[in-house]
């Protein structure tokens, strides 16, 4: 064991409160903001009210952001995960040249800086595209998403696949099984749980994401993140922004608990 | 020949996405930055100069926000590990298990709080009259404002958990009985972790190294919400996209070199094979 004088201890106990305050004591400042009955976010809060909260629940413009958040988010996890298992299944057995490029052309858009993922996109969008008459228009968002979803997906099924042995598959084919039945009936529920919990990572990780998103987004469509960074840009920010970051901050407890579940499941 | 086929039929699609979309468009990006913008017209017209190059050497306003930038991240950087390393001493090495188990979900919940929440929530605690003035102005401190400070605390914030976690793994993977030789040998703790712990962990942190760098190069919102005037990379490429479309895909090219010198320099040590 690490033998620490008392001192020591409490010193590095002290830092480990010190970090924590530094993470929760501000996203606590954002959940009683959202209560604050003041316009603008000053401490000490003087009054209370559920004003925000109620005028958020009403709020057309967030009911389209939301609405625009799911529907991107979907968009990209569908392509996501079909790609992404795709590529999972042509690097599980197989080993080519190339198999090092097309891990790393996986990897690359999220590995990138999202302001250069968004501006090459934006770039393509606008200058070669436009110019010949495609509009990509809503859906630029959605291929825009998709490319960096993919990773969420590869990387969980991937290292399924690794740990599975391919006897049971050869089995199933000595059985008679045709390859589509073996693979609904033998593989997939096999890597189901990776499939699932790539999906989710995916669509969190698509309904987090801004940067790109500013440079993809057709001129009036906001995402819920887009309709969030508008309002911070605002001089006098209404507290409505507060309740919606208090909503999320709750919501970001559902993937860790779904993870949690599934990595007890996977025991 | 059946294998290749099947290969090739599972390659098609992905490749097809990837390639024709994304690199197409990386490509296209790198091109325009040799390309031409009229200064009167701000038409961009497709030719070959430098010029958008030079330019970010020569002006120096863009050589010091290149400079501001890769000095935030190495800080951000920095930070991380003088947070991470206690942090995992801490939870591998002194907590009870059940207070571990609490720290390890602590660590890793604000990572799923949503990027802009927290970039909002610094915003809320550093503001003029918010919450760090308020309660430490009895004390004579006064906050950082929104400046360069504020922002290297707020990507510490966003990345951290990167960090912390491949670190605090790699300290509770460290064998017990490597302490206790140490402290048998007449180490004392300090120099225990100096000599023992971090030579062992340096891979992970190489590791976590790698995220909060090349994260922080490219983020421009924390600099603009609570960086006050401060520019970054990222914000010049953002004002430039739409106005002087080849100097953004010049400037664009700027943190890809700086994340691959970082990854070149820190490949020697091997840590990279270990992510």
């Amino acid at each position: 064991m690490l033998r620490l004088s008392l001192g020591a201890k409490a010193a590095l106990g002290a830092i480990v409160v010190a970090v924590l305050a530094f993470m929760y004591v501000p996203l606590l400042l954002v959940v009683l903001n959202s209560f604050n009955a003041a316009r603008i976010a000053s401490w000490p809060i003087r009054g209370f009210s559920l004003e925000w909260w109620g005028r958020a629940f009403t709020s057309e413009p967030i009911h389209a952001a939301v609405g625009n958040s799911i529907v991107v988010g979907l968009g990209a996890t569908t392509v996501a995960l079909v790609l992404g298992t795709l590529v999972a299944f042509a690097l599980r057995r197989h080993s080519f040249f190339g198999t090092q490029t097309v891990s790393l052309l996986v990897v690359l858009p999220i590995a990138l800086p999202g302001v250069v993922t968004g501006v090459a996109l934006n770039n393509t969008y606008n200058q070669l595209l436009e110019p010949i008459g495609i509009h990509v228009g809503y859906f630029g968002m959605i291929v825009a998403h998709g490319t960096f979803c993919i990773v969420m997906v590869f990387n969980n099924v991937l290292a399924r696949l690794r740990r599975l042995s391919p006897s049971v598959e050869e089995a199933a084919a000595d059985l008679g099984a045709t390859p589509w039945q073996t693979f609904r009936m033998v593989t997939f529920p096999q890597f189901r749980g990776a499939f699932v919990a790539g999906g989710v990572l995916a669509f969190a990780l698509s309904f987090d994401e801004v940067v790109v998103t500013i440079f993809t987004a057709p001129p009036g469509v906001d995402t819920l993140p887009l309709w969030i960074m508008n309002q911070m840009a605002r001089p006098n920010e209404a507290s409505v922004v507060n309740v919606v970051a208090t909503v999320m901050i709750v919501l970001s407890l559902v993937p860790v608990w779904i993870s949690q579940r599934l990595a007890r499941d996977a025991d | 020949m059946k294998r290749r086929l099947r290969l090739a039929s599972l390659l098609a699609l992905p490749m097809a996405w990837l390639i024709g979309i994304y690199i197409l468009s990386l490509v296209m990006l790198l091109v325009t930055a040799f390309w031409v913008t009229d200064p009167f017209t701000s038409k961009v017209t497709p030719g070959f100069t430098l010029r958008n190059f030079e330019q970010l050497v020569v002006n120096p306003a863009y050589l010091s926000t290149a400079l501001r930038t890769l000095g935030i991240a190495l800080a951000v950087t920095a930070l991380c590990i003088l947070v991470s390393v206690p942090l995992g001493i801490f939870m591998a090495k002194i907590a009870p298990a059940w207070l571990r188990a609490v720290l390890a979900v602590a660590i890793t919940l604000p990572l799923w709080a949503g990027y802009l929440v927290k970039i909002l929530a610094m915003r809320i605690t550093f503001t003029e009259d918010g919450f760090f003035n308020a309660v430490l102005s009895p004390l004579g401190i006064s906050g950082p404002g929104f400046g360069i400070v504020t922002v290297v605390l707020t990507l510490t914030y966003l990345w951290l958990p990167y960090m912390s976690v491949p670190v605090y793994t790699a300290i509770r993977q460290l064998p017990s009985h490597l302490f206790d030789a140490s402290a048998d040998l007449g180490a004392g703790a300090w120099r225990t972790i100096r000599t023992v712990v971090l030579p062992l962990i340096r891979p992970a942190i190489i590791a976590g190294s790698v995220f909060t760098f090349s994260l922080s190069l490219g983020d421009y919102l924390a600099a603009r919400f609570v960086g006050g005037s401060t520019q970054m990379i990222g914000s010049v490429i953002a004002s430039n996209i739409n106005l002087n479309p080849p100097i953004a895909a010049a400037f664009s090219i700027v943190p890809i070199v700086f994340v691959v010198v970082y990854l070149v320099s820190v490949q020697r040590t091997g840590a990279l094979q270990r992510m």
